[in-house]
């Protein structure tokens, strides 16, 4: 499994450029996305490109997959020049691209089984009568190549957003292609999921295809890649060879040295803030106990589906908890709607900030100013009136304590990069003084560099509060907590302080939590 | 950003922003042109006063889409008002004050039925508001048989309705302040002031459209979104019996087919108050701008003796028009 064989590596040096991208220059107005970037990719092996976000990783592979051309530059494929002119000519030539956007996933109506040979049912190759029975036939096969466990016969409506994402891994799969391009691929996946996905990966690369992978997850990388391209401001700024030095590759990326959890400054730890009594996720769940101080910052880590979003959403009081009790600062803490909670101090930045927190263009105050401003305008402006004044305060220090990049606190929410939006959203719960924060995924599609930036300012800002990080990355949650608690199964099973755990054990929780496969969330 | 890229996005914007405003002037200019009787006090204000009530019904809807619904009965709503003001004045013989009263009420009261199907049912709000539109095109004629409504009224219990409309419920739709600005017009241009303040000024208004945009971040921000949602549809029912009173008052009798075209004006005008000032959302200036400019269309079109049949056929390609403008720009900016 692990890369860094020898086998690997013999493979790797042995392997021929199959692709072979050269001076690759994108210009968008005055921005040079990309400045005559250079790079090979080999068949049977697995380049990792990293980079912050806006280094141009995206517009690669735009190029690379025939989404727009390059402005200069050339793209080699098996000795002979291309210039593939959309997705499908791309994919005509061998390059077959899986995106992390969930929209473009599938047809939700579809079964599973259609929707893996959707793309010869639209090719109408087969003819105007597939037979269900043929149908079925052929996705089974598609679904037994990438190991897809799952009934085929069901809507994919029906199936959690990460069993999603792997109906179209296994879609992209099925046609064989030489090469594969995976943009951020494990960014909703369960632990046993990304080992499914990496499974498949090894599977690629064995019959020799080349893969380009890209992944803020510093774990996918030293599990999967064979080599290492950094992209930083368009250029291409380090290429590592086996044995890769993630450290350095990193450091490349953003610039400067990584911030280690280890230079987390000690806290003082206060009374017990939030205390959950004999806790209840649902009806058919073991209750838990759970007490975080004022001062601490819990880090709450477990797959995908282990119950961290409802433990979230029931101290928010989105939805009552089916056992048990809570208190805040010593009170009884029983909230029936979020706006209650918000008024009590409780706050929750919910995961996926384009569901969950970000309003669209459509919306008239969508502004980093009015996104922060919107859940305390009751508060803020009592007489109804909005003025602009508190908020335009209220968004400036937000984006100062977060480093927001902007032009000001009017920018729009869709013109900054996912990176900074990440940052309004946390920022926004920073502008009133919380009892409790929760954060759901908050460093979700943010490169390391933004991490840092959000890890540094929730820690100033967590000494009069309890705050609970839930993560489903492990050493995000090392970065960011002074206590760590692993969840399974909508209960807890680890929860030690930072100083007395080690990668190691809370990875045997994880793999332990791999071995059986929670149920998908409701 | 380039300058290339921002002078052409500049100029996409300036289009949508003013296209609405240089195609008016143009039509006045043409109009004047044509009809020297156009640009003539009077005549404006009887432009004005003919779009009062479908520019009421549109700030109505205005607000409903803001929240991401659509009130489609927002003209059969004003129909029945108008019917219902009739009927009991003439049969109920009610006084003027109190006629309003009741009116406003039926209203609130259509509006919460709405909500109640599209909130807590679960009909989308098309489908809810199509089917209340149905139900109340077939109620406004029941009492009255199917009659129009005016005094001596012959009801299908054999009675007839005897009362009269009087002066004070009359002035409401045909006095004219200074003997030149019809009430209509005031009233409108306050409930326009209004609705204007709160949905673009106020935290209120932030939540409305707050929830149009992502109902799920605004409930997990703490926003009451049922209520809200509720509220909107209370507003469109109570502006829209607003606009049947003065229908009412200004025909003197209760029409059964006073109502047909409110729907499709009151409509178009809040759909191309979208393109207005390129905002790109369902806003009470835009609607208003957007009535206006059906209004002039309608206006100069008669004037120019074009034929009454040609009417929604130029406001049906005004309306395509002005959507193409908005969405395609919309989706040129992503």
């Amino acid at each position: 499994m692990s890369p860094s064989t020898p086998a690997a590596a013999a493979r790797a040096s042995l392997a021929q450029s199959l692709v072979r991208l050269s001076g690759i220059t994108k210009r968008f107005g005055s921005t040079l996305a990309l400045d005559a970037v250079d790079l090979d990719l080999r068949a049977g092996e697995v380049i990792a490109l990293m980079g912050a976000n806006g280094a141009g990783k995206s517009t690669l592979v735009r190029i690379l997959s025939g989404v727009y051309p390059p402005d200069a530059g050339t793209i080699v494929i098996n000795g002979a020049t291309v210039a593939p002119t959309s997705p499908k000519a791309a994919k005509a030539l061998g390059v077959v691209t899986v995106h992390q956007a969930i929209a473009e996933v599938g047809v939700p109506t579809l079964t599973v089984a259609e929707n893996l040979v959707l793309d010869d049912l639209c090719a109408a190759k087969t003819g105007a009568l597939a037979s269900r029975k043929q149908i079925r036939a052929r996705a089974a096969t598609i679904a037994a190549g990438i190991g897809l466990d799952l009934d085929i016969n069901q809507t994919l409506d029906r199936l959690t957003i990460a069993e999603q994402q792997l109906v179209a891994i296994a879609r992209a799969v099925a046609s064989n292609p030489a090469v594969m391009i995976f943009d951020e691929p494990t960014a909703s996946l369960s632990k046993d999921e990304v080992d499914r996905l990496f499974a498949v990966i090894d599977r690629l690369r064995e019959r020799g295809a080349a893969i380009l992978y890209i992944s803020h997850r510093l774990a996918d990388l030293r599990r999967i890649a064979d080599r290492v391209a950094v992209l930083r401001d368009g250029k291409m700024v380090g290429a590592f060879e086996q044995p890769i030095d993630l450290t350095a590759a990193v450091q490349a990326m953003i610039g400067r040295g990584i911030g280690r959890a280890a230079q987390h400054t000690p806290i003082e730890r206060g009374a017990p803030q939030l205390v959950l009594s004999r806790i209840k996720l649902r009806e058919n769940t073991e209750p838990f106990d759970l007490t975080v101080r004022r001062g601490e910052v819990v880090a709450i880590t477990g797959a995908v589906g282990a119950g961290k979003s409802s433990l979230a959403e029931i101290i928010f009081g989105v939805r009552p908890p089916a056992g048990g009790t809570m208190t805040v600062a010593g009170r009884s803490w029983a909230p029936r709607a979020p706006g209650q909670s918000i008024k009590g101090g409780v706050f929750l930045a919910g995961e996926d900030r384009w569901r969950t927190s970000l309003f669209p263009a459509t919306v008239p105050f969508a502004s980093i100013a009015g996104t922060i401003s919107f859940p305390f305008l009751r508060g803020w402006y009592p007489a109804g009136p909005v003025g602009t004044a508190r908020e335009r305060e209220a968004a400036e220090h937000g984006i100062r304590a977060f480093g927001v990049k902007c032009r000001d606190h009017r920018d729009r929410l869709n013109a900054l990069s996912g990176g900074n939006q990440q940052k309004v959203v946390v920022a926004r719960w920073h502008a009133e003084p919380a009892q409790v924060l929760l954060l759901d995924e908050p460093f979700q599609g943010v490169d390391i560099g933004a991490r840092e930036d959000i890890v540094r300012a929730i820690r100033a800002g967590a000494a009069e509060r309890a705050t609970l990080v839930f993560v489903s990355d492990h050493e995000e949650a090392l970065e960011v907590g002074d206590r760590i608690v692993v969840m399974h199964d909508h209960k807890i099973i680890e929860d030690q302080d930072r100083e007395a755990i080690d990668l190691a054990q809370i990875l045997t929780a994880a793999a332990q939590i791999g071995t059986k496969r929670p149920e998908a969330e409701t | 950003m380039s300058t290339v890229q921002s002078t052409r996005a500049g100029i996409g914007e300036w289009i949508s922003r003013s296209a609405i405003f240089v195609l008016l002037a143009i039509m006045i200019v043409v109009f004047q042109v044509q009809e020297p009787a156009f640009l003539n006090v009077n005549n404006l204000f009887s432009i004005l006063q003919a779009v009062s009530i479908t520019a009421l019904l549109g700030v109505g809807i205005t607000v409903t889409l803001a929240v991401g619904g659509f009130d489609l009965s927002a003209g059969s709503v004003a129909a029945f008002a108008q019917m219902a003001a009739s009927y009991v004045l003439v049969v109920n013989q009610v006084t003027g004050t109190e006629a309003v009263i009741i009116v406003l009420l039926i209203g609130a009261a259509i509006g919460i039925v709405n909500a109640i199907l599209i909130v807590k049912v679960g009909v989308p709000d098309l489908l809810a508001t199509l089917g209340t539109l149905f139900l109340l095109v077939g109620l406004e004629l029941i009492p009255s048989g199917g009659h129009s409504i005016s005094t001596g009224v012959m009801l299908p219990d054999g009675s007839t309705g005897d009362g009269k409309f009087p002066a004070d419920f009359l002035a409401l739709g045909r006095w004219h302040l200074g003997g030149v600005v019809p009430l209509p017009v005031i009233i409108l241009a306050v409930i326009a002031l209004i609705v204007w303040f709160v949905m673009e000024r106020t935290r209120w208004g932030r939540v409305f459209y707050a929830i149009g945009g992502n109902e799920t971040a605004a409930r997990l921000a703490g926003a009451p979104t049922k209520k809200y949602r509720t509220m909107a549809y209370v507003i469109s029912g109570v502006i829209a019996s607003l606009g049947g009173i003065l229908l009412a008052a200004r025909i003197g009798r209760g029409d059964v087919s006073a109502g047909n075209s409110l729907l499709l004006d009151s409509v178009a005008a809040a759909l191309i108050g979208y393109a207005v000032l390129g905002v790109n959302h369902p806003n009470v200036f835009g609607t208003v701008v957007g009535a206006v400019f059906v209004g002039v269309l309608l206006n100069g079109l008669t004037m120019l003796n074009a034929p009454y049949y040609a009417q929604d056929f130029v406001k049906g390609a005004v309306l395509v028009a002005a959507l193409a403008v908005t969405f395609g720009l919309r989706r040129r900016r992503d």
